[in-house]
């Protein structure tokens, strides 16, 4: 195997042992950390994050970004809620599937207008972020939907399960499994792999470019509106105002850290599983730590740049190749 | 169909890019079971040709024929499904992905919801490269792979498309003696199998161990096709270079001075290696050989954008660093590159503006822009070099591309420049406008100006230079004076005889 | 004009010489500046009709003072999207920088240290920004992401949730400080649309500015020191960022880390409304002074016309996409 193919193969590795290596210097200076119940509370604090992150990755390895994420799962709480508050007599399902649709509807809508316009997606979501959540407030018509109105079924959800693990973490794991079943068996998973890589070489090798695009973005929308429903779950309430706001930049934190490379055509389902388990310990951690959770955001942006860093080391080759002048 | 029926047969090809004719009114046949060599210079018009059988371009006019039946190629996806595949020189390739995906993913009749069965894909990878004896780990991705393990995926690639017609670009160009060795014995083999191979290469030896017939490119004329055995090495030689000299007089000769740019060792690798030479003032050294010989990343180097890792370079006897453009510029070099479009002008800024960007010491003492110096600047030069313009206002991509090119060389010669590298000066520009560039060449030599002439057409050096020098695979190879200069002279050291050996540092 | 200039030259070449200019009416109606300035009037108009407030030149002045910050920044966050890069971050920069002013003005330092200390830590920031992208040469958008978080993280860390008030009388209120009828403010952002037009327009930096959008390899091979620009630029913006910051706290009396929360699409919103290419090379800081008034109209009309802050979001985020539209559909049109 060549020397750059290990250094691939290394990048899951590499997560795994800052995860042990995080978990192991907070149990030091904190001994409580390592505890059932220290998982149980990185366990909640992971479904949300990581059905994000497993659009978010699809979109990263075909080489966008998507910034409106939050504001999608924002909308689709709402959304979601608005038929729980209203609607009582429908079942769980029906919040459920308007939620997830929603979210695929305004995903949809990303998709294409970054591929027929053929614009930056940073920018083009960096405006359905404002759009959507506008949208929402207008759609909510500012109100809050309150705990008592988020039906019990949903709540428990994020408590138990039959198998006492609670719905949401299955739910979230499942769908990573399945993310990882798309993305490593359909044509169509590989052809993601395959524009990110190669975006000018893709459709001379026969790949329709657009619709798989549209695909991703629309599959970013409908996980986003699928943590919407987590959201609910686990908060108990939805806001306008609140629910979803700065989210993506949690989501891309946890993705970047899991070693999937902004320059796209590289990401694993595991690697961002254990990147978003990384991150929710340190969001676990930083309270027991006695660390201020204010430093959380900045702990965000510090870590992003760091893997940015990263991602260019290994491509240039080291960092002598990373410092040495470039050719035009 | 008898054996004897071509396999395609092309009639009347023509192909022109911005109204210059690249490709004039071409007829041939290929047969099946046969490797069919095309030569020719650079821009002789066997690239198009090739490119166009792929679907890359559309012909402007004529008809192909394929199996007898006349056929549409209108992308590369369409001759993929017509059996159509072109091994680019710089193989194409999705570098995150497997060996073994990069062999099918796109592959005609994939089902996009179809599942990949990653352990028959890795069997059918491991056959496909075993069949072309190499051992590459299909599990691996493409990243790591060297050029010519790339251009071995992309030949498995095409047999597992069961490709009729495989067209392989320069295949040999980043090859080890042995690896081509390992080429002919699958190239043999698909031809016994009854596939075309068209065989586009520069080494002459290659051509005659493996093909069987030639066709010979000039000007984008086809001027012969024959069999390989009927034609010597001279023969080939002379047809493709066998253009009339007579157009332009050989300059006289200027009066030549001390040396003004003097490069001793030079090596960047990958690149070249080890180029020692001397300019000496109002001369004019010619820098021949083929594309991808390195001549243009010399003069990169020399110039800073992409400099060398080792060797010296001294002007006026004094050694200098040039670590980017603007130290090259601080020194009196100038470069006027070969690639206009990208690293020459600025398109949808104004004439004006591009021929005063290497000046703005000139048209802005203190900063601030003095408008109507800089018209003054520009108006004189367009005048001078007779730049035909509507306006110096005018966005300079709206100008033909000879007219864009005597802009860039008016922005150089505000610059004042004691030393002068020209690549490809008169690329894509009418018998014309060249003609009156020849000239002006001749009168900034004949100023005392070092000129460095980086040219892939021979009558050309042989016109303008006071000597030549000829590069092949990333080193000097020769180191002509004029009087013994001659096209066959430039082009026996140009063409790559065996392999990677080549006679090395006839001017170290 | 003239007409052009056939060449007689050999037979066979049927090459163009250069194509006919375009007529002077058609050059000036294809700049986006002019969509712009005909957009602006629209609003105006409609505004007037609207609402008797927007007959009065005070009033539209008085409201400006909400978006005026952000207008200054958009101005040089102008002048590096021509350059073919993206900045992000200054929101997060005008709140970090902010509460670093806030934090020295609490530990005891005098008004004018602490704004020093505030001005400096623009420069480090964008500084820091340029390294990035300079040095390290990583793509500009997604560095000004990270710091876009990074910033906004360490004002939250400077300054918790609280906001920090108490600044001395002198100090507060920039935007009820009158040359005539024009708020301070205002009359900074006019002074500053002057001053960076002029450099663009008229300076060899400015020229070079543009030289290295329309085809940075090209600017290379000039000789254009693009890098040094870059940075030069990044650095610009962050200083800018933490003069518009300290002109928020002055105008809100205190600062929090929130402060400017979302400006990064007000921002951007601006100067792509004011005709800038997203892919660099072309722009103005004329259009984006007139966007910024553009704005200015139509999110007061919004509020006149009662709709909820929040509500305007959707606005803002639909403009933003329509207009990085037009824009590359008028560039594309005059692009030959």
């Amino acid at each position: 195997m060549s020397e750059i193919a290990r250094l691939f193969r290394a990048r899951e590795a590499g997560i795994l042992v800052m995860l042990v290596l995080f978990v192991a210097v907070v149990s030091l200076i904190q001994p409580r950390f390592f505890s059932t119940e220290t998982l149980r509370i990185v366990l909640l604090a992971v479904p949300l994050i990581l059905v994000a992150a497993m659009g978010q990755m699809m979109v990263l390895v075909a080489r966008h970004v998507d910034l409106s994420i939050g504001s999608i799962l924002g909308f689709s709480a709402i959304a979601a809620g608005m038929v729980f508050r209203d609607h009582p007599e429908l079942p769980l399902f029906v919040g459920f599937a308007v939620g997830v649709l929603s979210g695929a509807a305004l995903g949809f809508v990303n998709g294409l207008v970054v591929t027929v316009f053929k614009l930056p997606s940073i920018i083009v979501t960096l405006g359905t972020l404002s759009l959507y959540r506008g949208l929402l407030f207008i759609l909510s018509g500012s109100k809050q939907i309150d705990p008592n109105d988020i039906p019990e079924p949903l709540i428990r959800m994020a408590q138990t399960s039959p198998i006492d693990i609670p719905w949401i973490v299955i739910i979230a794991f499942g769908v990573a499994f399945a993310t990882w079943l798309f993305l490593t068996y359909s044509q169509i998973g590989r052809q993601i792999y395959a524009i990110g890589s190669n975006p000018v070489a893709a459709p001379l090798r026969g790949i329709r470019v657009m619709p798989v695009t549209i695909l991703v973005f629309t599959l970013s929308g409908a996980l986003a509106g699928l943590a919407g429903l987590i959201y609910a779950a686990r908060f108990g309430y939805v806001n306008p105002g609140i629910t979803g706001v700065g989210f993506e930049f949690t989501v891309i934190a946890a993705v970047v850290i899991g070693g999937v490379s902004i320059n796209g055509g590289v990401g694993s389902v595991l690697g961002t599983v254990l990147g978003v388990l990384l991150l929710g310990s340190v969001q676990v951690a930083l309270p027991i730590l006695g660390v201020s959770g204010f430093w959380q955001n900045a702990i965000y942006g510090g870590i992003i740049l760091i893997a940015l860093v990263i991602d260019r080391t290994v491509r240039q080759g080291g960092l002598r190749g990373l410092l040495a002048r470039g050719g035009a | 169909m008898t054996v004897s029926a071509p396999l395609v047969s092309a009639r009347g090809i023509s192909k022109s890019f911005g109204g210059v004719e690249v490709l004039r009114n071409v007829d041939l046949d290929l047969m099946p079971g046969e490797v069919h060599a095309l030569l020719g210079e650079n821009g002789a018009g066997k690239s198009t040709f090739a490119k166009i059988l792929a679907g890359v371009h559309r012909p402007t006019r004529g008809t192909i024929e394929l199996g007898g039946k006349p056929v549409e190629i209108a992308s590369p996806i369409a001759a993929q499904r017509l059996g159509i595949t072109l091994i680019h020189q710089e193989p194409i390739s999705f570098p995150d992905l497997s060996v073994a995906e990069n062999l099918v993913i796109g592959q005609v009749g994939a089902k996009p919801l179809g599942r990949v069965r990653w352990a028959e894909l890795a069997k059918e990878a491991r056959r496909l490269m075993g069949l072309l004896n190499v051992p590459i780990d299909v599990t691996v991705p493409m990243r790591g792979l060297s050029i010519a393990d790339q251009q071995m995926v992309e030949i498995a690639r095409a047999l597992a498309s069961d490709s009729r017609l495989i067209i392989m670009d320069e295949p040999t160009a980043a090859l080890t003696p042995k690896e081509v060795e390992t080429l002919f014995k699958i190239v043999r083999r698909l031809r016994e199998e009854g596939r075309t191979i068209i065989f586009i290469s520069h080494r002459l030896e290659e051509v005659r161990a493996i093909c069987d017939r030639v066709t010979i490119f000039r000007d984008g004329d086809k001027i012969e096709t024959a069999t390989t055995a009927s034609l010597t090495d001279a023969d080939i030689i002379r047809r493709m270079i066998g253009r009339p000299v007579a157009d332009y007089l050989h300059r006289g000769t200027s009066h030549v001075g001390e040396v003004a740019l003097s490069v001793r060792a030079l090596t960047l690798p990958g690149r070249f290696e080890n180029i020692s030479f001397d300019i000496r003032k109002g001369e004019i050294v010619g820098l021949g050989g083929l594309v991808g010989a390195g001549r243009t990343d010399v003069a990169r180097a020399i110039f800073g954008v992409a400099p060398a890792t080792s060797g010296v370079i001294e002007i006026d006897g004094k050694p200098v660093t040039i670590n980017e453009p603007t130290d090259a510029i601080g020194l009196g070099i100038a470069l006027v590159s070969e690639d206009r479009a990208i690293a020459g002008i600025f398109r949808t800024l104004p004439v004006e503006t591009n021929i005063t960007a290497a000046v703005p010491k000139r048209i802005a003492p203190k900063g601030i822009i003095r408008r109507t110096v800089e018209k003054a600047l520009a108006k004189e030069s367009v005048e001078k070099l007779s730049i035909r313009l509507a306006s110096v206002r005018q966005p300079i991509g709206e100008l033909s591309g000879g007219n864009q090119q005597k802009a860039i060389l008016a922005r150089w010669l505000l610059a004042e420049p004691d030393i002068l590298i020209l690549d490809e000066p008169t690329r894509g520009i009418d018998i014309g406008v060249k003609a009156e560039f020849y000239d002006m060449i001749g009168e900034l030599a004949a100023g005392g100006r070092a000129i460095l002439l980086i040219s892939s057409e021979l009558p050309e050096l042989l016109a303008l230079s006071d000597r030549i020098l000829v590069m092949s695979e990333g080193k000097l190879t020769a180191d002509i004076p004029r009087a013994e200069a001659s096209q066959e002279t430039i082009m026996h050291a140009a063409v790559p005889r065996s392999g990677r050996h080549t006679v090395s540092g006839a001017a170290a | 004009m003239t007409s052009i200039d056939k060449n007689p030259v050999a037979p066979r070449v049927i090459v163009r010489e250069a194509a006919a200019p375009r007529p002077r009416w058609q050059v000036w109606l294809i700049r986006p500046e002019v969509v712009t300035l005909l957009l602006l009037v629209i609003a105006a108009i409609v505004a007037t009709r609207l609402s008797p407030f927007f007959a009065d030149l005070g009033f539209i002045l008085e409201s400006s003072t909400y978006y005026i910050e952000f207008a200054i920044v958009a101005l040089v966050l102008t002048i590096v999207i021509i350059s073919g890069e993206i900045d992000l971050s200054p929101a997060a920069q005008m709140a970090l920088s902010a509460c670093l002013f806030g934090t020295a003005f609490k530990a005891g330092a005098p008004i004018p240290v602490a704004m020093g200390v505030s001005l400096l830590s623009g420069l480090v920031m964008g500084a820091f920004n340029g390294f990035f992208v300079t040095v390290l040469r990583l793509p500009s958008i997604i560095v000004t992401i990270g710091t876009l978080i990074l910033y906004r993280g360490l004002a939250q860390v400077l300054a918790g949730d609280k906001s920090i008030s108490g600044f001395p009388g002198w100090f507060v209120g920039i935007d009820y400080r009158m040359v005539g009828i024009v708020p301070v403010p205002v009359l900074v952002f006019i002074a500053a649309s002057i001053l960076l037009g002029l450099f663009l327009g008229i300076t060899i930096y400015g020229r070079q500015i543009y030289q290295i959008g329309t085809s940075e390899i090209a600017a290379i091979h000039a000789g254009i020191r693009v890098r040094r620009i870059k940075m030069g630029l990044f650095i610009a913006s962050g200083l800018t960022s933490s003069i518009a910051g300290l002109m928020v706290a002055s105008r809100l009396g205190s600062v929090r880390y929130d402060l400017a929360t979302g400006g990064e699409l007000t921002m951007v919103l601006i100067v792509m409304l004011g005709g800038t290419y997203i892919f660099g090379g072309r722009g103005s800081i004329l259009g984006t002074f007139l966007a910024a008034w553009l704005l200015v109209i139509i999110a007061t009309g919004m509020t006149v016309a009662n709709i909820a802050i929040n509500a305007q979001l959707t606005i803002m985020g639909l403009l933003l996409i329509v207009s990085i539209i037009a824009t590359n559909a008028i560039y594309a049109r005059s692009q030959r």
